[in-house]
């Protein structure tokens, strides 16, 4: 179980990475996203793979899955979702004002390099 | 105690001068004299007991944990230092009145003066290593400000960028020697490193010390190969340059051999390296002063040969020369003064400063040739006055300097050489300006200066010739006592005389008058000589290696950082797959000591399509709108792995989250292309391939890795403490909105600035909108189907119900504000599809961002109540109330908390979405708008 569990997290992670490394902004925001899903199913797994073991106190329950990554997590997916929102608008705003969506500036020759 | 007020009257001195116009010319060199004038009497109230031998201190701990001190001295090295500085400062402030034209600014000129006399009183005052550097820099500043004073002219600024680049590089090579002196020494203190000699020097790093130290002294000193700034440090206004090259800033670099001879001087190395470098300079920079045609690029270079002269005295291995070259720093503060003094007022009444336009101005102002000549005859040694005897005591100590071995001879001869030099450029000075025709062709009539602008000269020649005649009587008791600060050895018995019979150093004296008479003589095929050399200029130089540093940094910069967003996540990803590869090799193996939990098909399946998703949402990224719908595949496997793995607060999070950014992307997509085109090279997909494969293979083994290992967790805390401390059985809330609150505290801010920060984004954003799909298709003229509309229109009063009910249970099962908030966004989002933003916009009059700052201020507050009650921040409190028809009830001031995110959470999400969604009506969010709605 721990063996899949990491290959789903690496796979995540780099696909992700490659969309991240595209030269478009949606793609870069798309891979953002994905790589925050695959951070946040690492931070998670840092308290150990639990099954029924919610951390809801019950008396006589003594099996807990480890709650302090969850609260974590749980604001870091809040937070994913400002950050994903504030990329893509800003995405949008360079659009609108340069009429462009590469993630690249235009200006230096270098850039124009890196777009071939 | 007094000592810091001979420091800080001068600080405070600087604020004077800007109080009186500049109109009022009498009033503002009038009161901005009368505080160094006191400083300089609460210096002479001490100098009978620095001059026993006393050396009163004083200590004020100011950044202990650097050990820096507010520390001042005054031994006889800073008293001599201090009456050079405050008494030739005064004389200045003096000449400048009558200096300066009307139109320069008088206050701005004697507020700078001020700071730079501070700060140069600070160096020779200072009892603490550090504190001597602060006031080191200082110097530079304000001589930057001193030099640039005409800051209209190209000249003066250039200067004044070159002097504060050289000496302030030196400066701080020289805070890196002190603060290996510190490290060897234990200490900044000042007397502490001076009686650490054989400490110091038997340290390793004595070396580098050392070599820092001395590049600090030489580059302010204006030593060979620093010296090229000094004569660029001439385009300042003359009492400038009077007062740094004669007594003050030049001076600091010899003041510092001086300070620290008791603790670094006595190695070979000091011998070799500042006796060398000293007599180098002198003899140098004499030669090209004999060759200048400005009268101050002469002065100027003379300054240069001279504090060579010094520095080689102070690096000879001998009491003597040490307290030759104090002697000197004193004779050629006075001459030097003065002649700079004469140049002004030759520049001032003349009009020009070309020694070749320059002829016979005794005849117009008699009285300046007599005080230059005067001065000029103690710089070129002349018996009588004050620069033959400390010539002659630097001739003795040239003889017996004891360096080279076999080829010790070449220090005298050298050493005469250059007094050759200084005889033939001061009697070039004296005569060609002075003597000969009275010139006919000058920009201004020559007439004498008034008596005031005279005055100062007058003074200092009169100290030249009382010094010459009468040395016993004038300073044996200041050099006795600066000896004795410098050499540390029992106090030295000096019996200075004009006359010590006939000897060695009487016949080079003899030598030096003669042949700079003959050197002087033949000067004219000296220059011819050198004018087959090509002109070149250490300014162009400087400005051009300038040139050359900054383009080659620029070059730098442009390949790091130019502009392209892919290059800076390629650097970013191979730093991490450097930093945690090289921490996974160091493992002996990947798999740790826990046992593997068993495997179910379910698990399989689920694992299998979120890979599958995953890398569809990569390989199809082209196609953006299939990308997205494989990312929110992705997003609602990751739900249900949290759900799987006990999970249930994140599931229900991830879950609404999943919704809202499909929706907020969604809507971004329809305003940006459909299709990302094709662009990347073969070679840049293999590149990045194979970068997102090594990033997901590091990441997934650490993953493992982790897993597989067990962790000593503080968890054990919160689930011990949740129900008791906390007053909430769901342990992530109660860690959410109690344990760690600070923490969701910081979090709901970040997310409402997030969601403002977008609000302004948006604000005027024009876009164009596509008409039709990416395919051409015209968007559905059924733009609100009834169907969604009315379901929507009945599950909000429900949906609201469910997160209410969400926020209210969240404390003690799965739920709470985050949740809860998010639940009530989607409901409302989901309005705003169904009916249109202008449908929901009338109904849904309000804003969203008083409700998520007013989110964030509850939630404050709440921590804030707390303190109210003697507790921490953020303290919660809960109990168990009875509340009639509903039953008991547990109330924690955490709910309050709770309340504060919610409205955050859904402030943030709605006026995200909401304002993003208004794009596309005409309701767009602008100032205009804002109005309307206010």
């Amino acid at each position: 179980m721990e063996a899949l569990f990491a290959t789903v997290t690496g796979f995540l992670a780099a696909s992700g990475l490659y969309l991240a490394l595209r030269g478009r902004t949606f793609p870069v925001v798309v891979g953002l996203t994905l790589l925050s899903y695959a951070v946040n199913l690492f931070l998670f797994s840092t308290g150990g793979l639990t099954t029924d073991g919610a951390a809801v106190i019950q008396d006589g329950k003594t099996h807990y899955a480890d709650p302090l990554p969850q609260a974590l997590v749980l604001t870091a997916i809040v937070i994913g979702f400002a950050m994903t929102a504030f990329s893509v608008i800003l995405a949008m705003r360079v659009r609108g004002d340069q009429g462009s969506d590469q993630v690249n500036d235009q200006r230096g020759d270098d850039a124009r390099e890196e777009k071939s | 105690m007094s000592l810091p007020l001979i420091v800080l009257l001068p600080l405070l001195g600087s604020l004077i001068p800007l109080l009186s116009s500049n109109r009022q010319r009498n009033l503002n060199a009038g009161s901005t004299a009368i505080l160094p004038a006191v400083a300089l009497a609460i210096a002479l109230y001490h100098a009978p007991r620095v001059l026993a031998g006393e050396v009163p201190r004083f200590s004020l701990s100011w950044v202990p944990q650097l050990g820096l001190d507010l520390a001042f001295r005054l031994d006889g090295l800073s008293l001599l230092f201090v009456m050079l500085i405050l008494g030739i400062g005064l004389l200045i402030i003096l000449y400048s009145r009558y200096y300066l034209a009307p139109e320069d600014s008088m206050p701005r000129f004697y507020a700078y003066l001020m700071l730079f006399m501070t700060s140069m009183l600070g160096i020779v005052m200072a009892d603490n290593l550090l504190l001597l550097w602060v006031f080191w820099e200082l110097t530079s500043l304000s001589s930057f400000l001193l030099i640039g004073y005409w800051y209209k002219q190209s000249e003066a600024r250039r200067g004044a960028r070159m002097a504060l680049t050289v000496t302030g590089m030196g400066g701080l090579a020289m805070l890196a020697g002190f603060l290996l002196i510190g490290h060897i020494v234990g200490t900044f203190d000042m007397q502490t490193v001076l009686d650490s000699r054989q400490l110091i020097q038997a340290d390793p790093r004595y070396l580098p010390a050392l070599l820092l130290i001395l590049l600090g002294a030489f580059t302010k000193s204006a030593q060979f190969p620093f010296h090229f700034w000094l004569p660029h440090a001439m385009s300042a206004p003359t009492p400038v340059s009077a007062f740094l090259h004669s007594a003050t800033m030049v001076k600091a670099g010899v003041f510092l051999l001086a300070r620290l001879h008791p603790a670094l001087a006595g190695s070979q190395l000091w011998l070799y390296i500042v006796t060398l470098t000293g007599l180098v300079t002198m003899i140098y920079a004499a030669y090209f002063a004999l060759l200048k045609y400005d009268l101050k690029g002469v002065l100027a270079f003379s300054t240069v040969s001279h504090l060579g002269m010094i520095t080689m005295l102070f690096g000879l291995d001998s009491k003597l020369a040490v307290i030759a070259g104090l002697f000197h720093i004193i004779n050629h503060a006075t001459f030097k003064a003065s002649l700079f003094m004469s140049s002004g007022i030759i520049d001032h009444e003349t009009g020009t400063r070309d020694i070749r336009k320059l002829s016979g101005l005794r005849h117009s102002m008699p009285m300046t040739a007599a005080l230059a000549g005067l001065a000029a005859a103690s710089m070129a040694g002349v018996p009588l006055l004050n620069g033959f005897l400390s010539k002659e005591m630097m001739l003795t100590e040239a003889l017996g300097s004891g360096i080279l071995g076999g080829l010790a001879w070449l220090i005298p001869v050298l050493a005469t050489l250059g007094s050759v030099l200084s005889v033939a450029y001061s009697l070039r000075y004296v005569r060609n300006v002075f003597f000969g025709p009275a010139a006919t062709d000058l920009p201004k009539t020559p007439h004498e200066a008034p008596f005031m602008m005279r005055l100062p000269m007058l003074l200092l020649v009169a100290l030249c010739v009382l010094i010459g005649l009468l040395p016993a009587l004038m300073v044996t008791g200041i050099l006795e006592a600066a000896g004795q600060a410098t050499i540390l050895a029992p106090r030295p018995e000096l019996h200075l005389a004009i006359w010590h019979g006939f000897n060695l150093p009487l016949l080079m004296s003899a030598i030096a008058l003669a042949g700079g008479v003959a050197i002087y003589s033949v000067r004219r095929t000296l220059f011819s000589f050198q004018r087959q050399f090509p002109q070149r200029n250490a300014l162009m130089l400087f400005e051009y290696a300038v040139r050359q540093l900054l383009g080659a940094t620029q070059r730098g910069i442009d390949r790091l950082e130019n502009g392209s967003l892919q290059r800076y996540m390629l650097w970013l990803i191979v730093v991490v797959l450097f930093l945690t590869g090289s921490g996974l090799l160091d493992l002996t193996q990947l798999k740790g000591e826990l046992p593997l939990k068993p495997l179910d098909g379910l698990l399989v399946v689920g694992a299998a399509i979120t890979i599958l998703a995953g890398l569809g949402t990569a390989v199809l990224h082209r196609r953006r709108l299939v990308s997205l719908m494989m990312l929110s595949v992705v997003g609602l496997m990751v739900s249900l792995a949290f759900a799987r793995f006990s999970a249930p607060d994140l599931a229900l999070t991830q879950l609404a989250v999943e919704v809202v950014t499909v929706i907020l992307l969604m809507l971004a997509l329809f305003f940006l292309p459909q299709r990302t085109p094709k662009e990347s090279s073969g070679g840049r997909i293999v590149r990045d391939v194979l970068l997102a494969a090594s990033f997901g293979g590091i990441v997934a083994s650490l993953n493992y890795a982790l897993l597989t290992r067990s962790l000593d967790s503080i968890s054990g805390y919160f689930l011990a403490n949740s129900v008791s401390g906390g007053g909430g059985h769901n342990v992530v809330n109660v860690i959410l909105v109690d344990f760690r609150g600070f923490d969701t505290l910081g979090e709901i801010t970040v997310l409402c600035i997030a969601a403002i920060g977008i609000y302004k984004l948006l604000n005027r954003l024009r876009l164009f909108m596509p008409s039709s799909d990416s395919e051409g298709r015209p968007w559905s003229k059924d733009l609100h189907p009834m169907l969604l509309a009315t379901v929507s229109q009945s599950l909000l009063p429900l949906a609201l119900l469910v997160s209410v009910f969400i926020f209210l249970r969240g404390h003690n099962e799965p739920g709470g504000g985050f949740i809860a908030g998010l639940v009530t966004a989607v409901a409302l989002i989901l309005l705003y599809i169904a009916r249109g933003v202008d449908w929901a916009q009338q109904r849904l009059t309000f804003q969203y961002q008083p409700i998520a700052v007013v989110g964030v201020v509850i939630a404050a507050l709440t921590g804030l109540g707390s303190w109210l009650f003697g507790h921490n921040f953020l303290t919660s409190a809960f109990g168990h109330f009875a509340i009639p028809y509903i039953g008991e009830v547990e109330l924690a001031t955490a709910m309050l908390f709770d309340l504060g995110v919610y409205l955050t959470v859904v402030g943030a999400t709605l006026m995200i979405l909401a304002n993003l969604g208004k794009l596309t009506t005409r309701h767009r969010p602008s100032k205009e708008n804002e109005k309307e709605t206010v």
